[in-house]
């Protein structure tokens, strides 16, 4: 008997392809290569198609991959709340609107109020404006969240008279003025030049990020040998080490490589009181804050989602409502705090979004809601619950805005835009329920 | 109606008394005036047919549902249940008749789903949880292998023995099985069986329902016949045959060996 059963296993695995066995020693997420693959393609073919149709390929350059991860930062912050919800088989319609509300209260403060006790650009303005905004969108995030739970109001309904009631008033809250411009130090936190932190800066990032990826990879191990669990081969480890590294680095070196506008150097150096050399000065941008928040923000997220309770309930009850309860999970409890965080998630998308235009208005974070909610299903969250990575709606949130932004640069209407995102939202889901069909 | 079990257990406080229990959904009344109780180290077989309010009853019981009247004593104290973590709290565990497992995560998240081992920096612990997991699996079900995948992808058995494993695992005292051997084949139906007899000798009390008196009749010591949502009657297996509580199950009759119940068919 187990004779056989060790010749069957051989045969299969000598039927199986290299790919299949590298894949399962290297335990890599297909999906996630899938949605890797499908990003590069979506970058290789605007460049291509701006190369030979417009003749100049503008996509892969260092200034727009710049420019769209920070573009990609604030809707990435909210994918990852969004997670948490469609896992939990709810939805969130509203957060495009309470971003708005949220930026607007921001403004008020900052600009209408703080500075009257204050005086113009305390150093605390920024400080109280975040604080304020991340409060005020847990606050509606959990008034949501408590309709949902404990009135029993679908998510849906409460969410989708939320969009209406918080687009009110963001309108409402200064009669539909813009409120500009934002106090200077919290404008930094939307990117833009001074918004980054350089070369330098982002070589540390980098190197304590690839530092991070070797520890996770050794404690990883550690915990196996402890437990006796079945272990990756080294070589796998080293080529998990590696491509991560390099990627971390790459992308460092690609920030690093887009530099200040000659007219920013001029600012700068006459502000600072030096001469612009001969030929020009090579500042480097580098990592832009908004993009540490949103990798931040991704960071705490996974955590939160794989290592808490918190998270495991999430996940269970997105599985089975009905065994999460009965295993004694305060459900209704759980989906308040869950529409609380992604409330509190929204105002700091709110924060970024506000401080990159560097004033409120009243229309900020319209539609915002279609492209979370696309991101995080084109990112694997299954609508029927239990399923999703917060990597993945990350990765979602970039592919949006890569096709987004790439419709841009080679010139495509905004008629088309839409057309376009639309297609690629049904399709995307469509392949993943093939994938998901062949898989189970 | 537990004259009958009074006499046996000599005055000993039940570990579960049921008093009077009702509960309606709509204008159906589910569960009408009934009444159970069950004696440490026993075996209860709560039988009847579907739709019999046998598993409302035990719902009752397990904190799934809030009912509208009645009352529960644990250990001959009033006992306050209005959810399952209340349940839980007096050591009653329920392997529910559908699992009530989160399919998308695994078995040791299944075990531990709502008391999960912490490390000290209060995160999950995995890797304990996957341990512990294994050992207790590896006594219920030795051939059960699948840690890492999602419930799921396993089998009906292997499933069964998840949730199994989660209602003994926590030092239960009362032990509530709501047809527990529905989707085993005839090996683990006997597994079960063991693994009853084994409990009961730790002094745990269980409820063992079921639709199908066979499944039962041999594990019991007593079994309570539920007919329409009222007890037709109780009985020690040892004084009524079969068909008797048979015919308790189908015709609500109620034959001389059993104490009847409010729901007896009028002789």
């Amino acid at each position: 008997m187990s004779e056989s059963n060790i010749d069957q296993h051989e045969e299969t695995e000598l039927k199986e392809s290299a790919v299949v066995r590298f894949l399962r020693a290297t335990e890599v997420d297909t999906r996630m290569l899938g949605m890797i693959a499908a990003l590069l393609l979506i970058w290789v073919g605007f460049h291509l198609y701006g190369h030979f149709v417009n003749g100049y390929g503008a996509f892969l350059t260092p200034r727009n991959l710049w420019n769209l991860s920070v573009q990609t930062s604030s809707i990435a912050v909210m994918a990852t709340g969004m997670v948490l919800v469609i896992v939990t088989r709810h939805i969130d319609l509203s957060v495009g609107s309470l971003l708005g509300v949220t930026a607007m209260m921001m403004g008020v403060v900052q600009v209408w109020i703080l500075p009257n006790y204050l005086g113009l650009e305390h150093p605390l303005i920024w400080v109280i404006t975040v604080a304020v905004g991340i409060a005020f969108g847990a606050t509606i995030g959990a008034f949501h969240g408590f309709l949902i739970a404990y009135l029993g109001i679908p998510a849906f309904i409460v969410t989708l008279g939320g969009l209406l009631v918080w687009r009110g008033s963001a309108w409402w809250v200064a009669r539909g003025e813009t409120i500009a411009p934002v106090d200077s130090t919290f404008a930094l936190i939307g990117g833009g030049p001074y918004g980054t932190i350089g070369a330098t800066g982002s070589w540390i990032v980098g190197i304590l990020v690839c530092i991070g990826i070797v520890a996770l990879l050794i404690s990883g191990r550690r915990q196996r040998i402890r437990f006796g669990f079945p272990l990756r081969p080294m070589w796998a480890e080293y080529v998990i080490g590696g491509v991560g590294t390099m990627l971390v680095i790459g992308t460092v070196m690609v920030m690093n490589a887009y530099p200040w506008p000659k007219g920013i150097v001029k600012k700068y150096a006459a502000a600072n009181n030096f001469e612009v050399p001969e030929g020009g000065l090579f500042v480097s941008h580098g990592f832009a804050i908004p993009v540490l928040i949103a990798l931040a923000v991704g960071v705490a997220m996974t955590f939160i989602a794989t290592r808490t309770k918190f998270g495991r309930y999430v996940f269970a009850i997105g599985g089975n409502p009905e065994a999460a309860e009965l295993a004694g999970i305060n459900t209704k409890k759980m989906t308040m705090l869950i529409f609380a965080l992604m409330g509190a998630l929204t105002g700091i998308s709110a924060v970024i979004a506000s401080a990159r235009l560097n004033s409120a208005t009243n229309a900020l974070g319209q539609l915002d809601e279609l492209y979370v909610i696309a991101a995080a299903v084109i990112g694997g969250t299954s609508f029927a619950g239990g399923i999703g990575t917060i990597y993945g709606a990350i990765l979602g949130a970039l592919v949006m805005q890569s096709l987004q932004s790439g419709m841009v640069l080679v010139g495509f209407d905004a008629a088309i835009q839409q057309m376009v995102v639309g297609g690629v939202l049904v399709t995307a889901v469509w392949l993943d329920t093939l994938y998901r069909r062949k898989s189970a | 109606m537990n004259t009958k079990s009074k006499d046996t257990h000599k005055g000993a406080t039940p570990l579960i008394e049921m008093r009077d229990i009702s509960i309606a959904f709509g204008g159906i009344k589910a569960v009408d005036h009934a009444s159970a109780d069950l004696y440490p180290g026993e075996v209860v077989g709560l039988l009847g047919h579907n739709g019999a309010g046998k598993s409302t009853l035990i719902k009752i019981l397990s904190g799934a549902y809030p009912r509208d009247s009645g009352k529960i004593f644990v250990d001959g104290k009033e006992a306050t249940i209005t959810n399952p973590r209340q349940a839980k709290d007096y050591g009653i565990e329920t392997i529910y008749q559908t699992l009530a497992l989160a399919d998308n995560v695994d078995a040791a998240a299944n075990l531990y789903l709502g008391r999960e081992l912490l490390t000290k920096w209060g995160t999950l612990d995995d890797a304990a949880m996957e341990a512990q997991a294994r050992k207790v699996m590896g006594r219920l079900n030795p051939n059960f292998k699948r840690f890492k995948d999602p419930v799921k992808q396993l089998s009906g058995g292997q499933r069964q023995s998840v949730a199994i494993a989660r209602a003994i695992h926590f030092n239960a005292r009362i032990l509530i099985m709501d047809e527990p051997t529905a989707a085993l084949g005839p090996a683990e139906t006997e597994q079960v069986g063991v693994l009853t007899k084994q409990l009961k000798q730790d002094g745990i009390g269980i409820f063992l329902i079921s639709h199908d008196i066979h499944d039962v009749f041999d594990l019991a010591d007593r079994v309570i016949v539920m007919k329409n949502g009222a007890v037709v009657g109780s009985a020690h297996t040892s004084d009524v045959t079969k068909d008797e509580v048979l015919g308790m199950i189908i015709l609500g009759k109620c034959p001389p060996g059993a104490t009847a119940g409010p729901g007896a068919l009028a002789a």
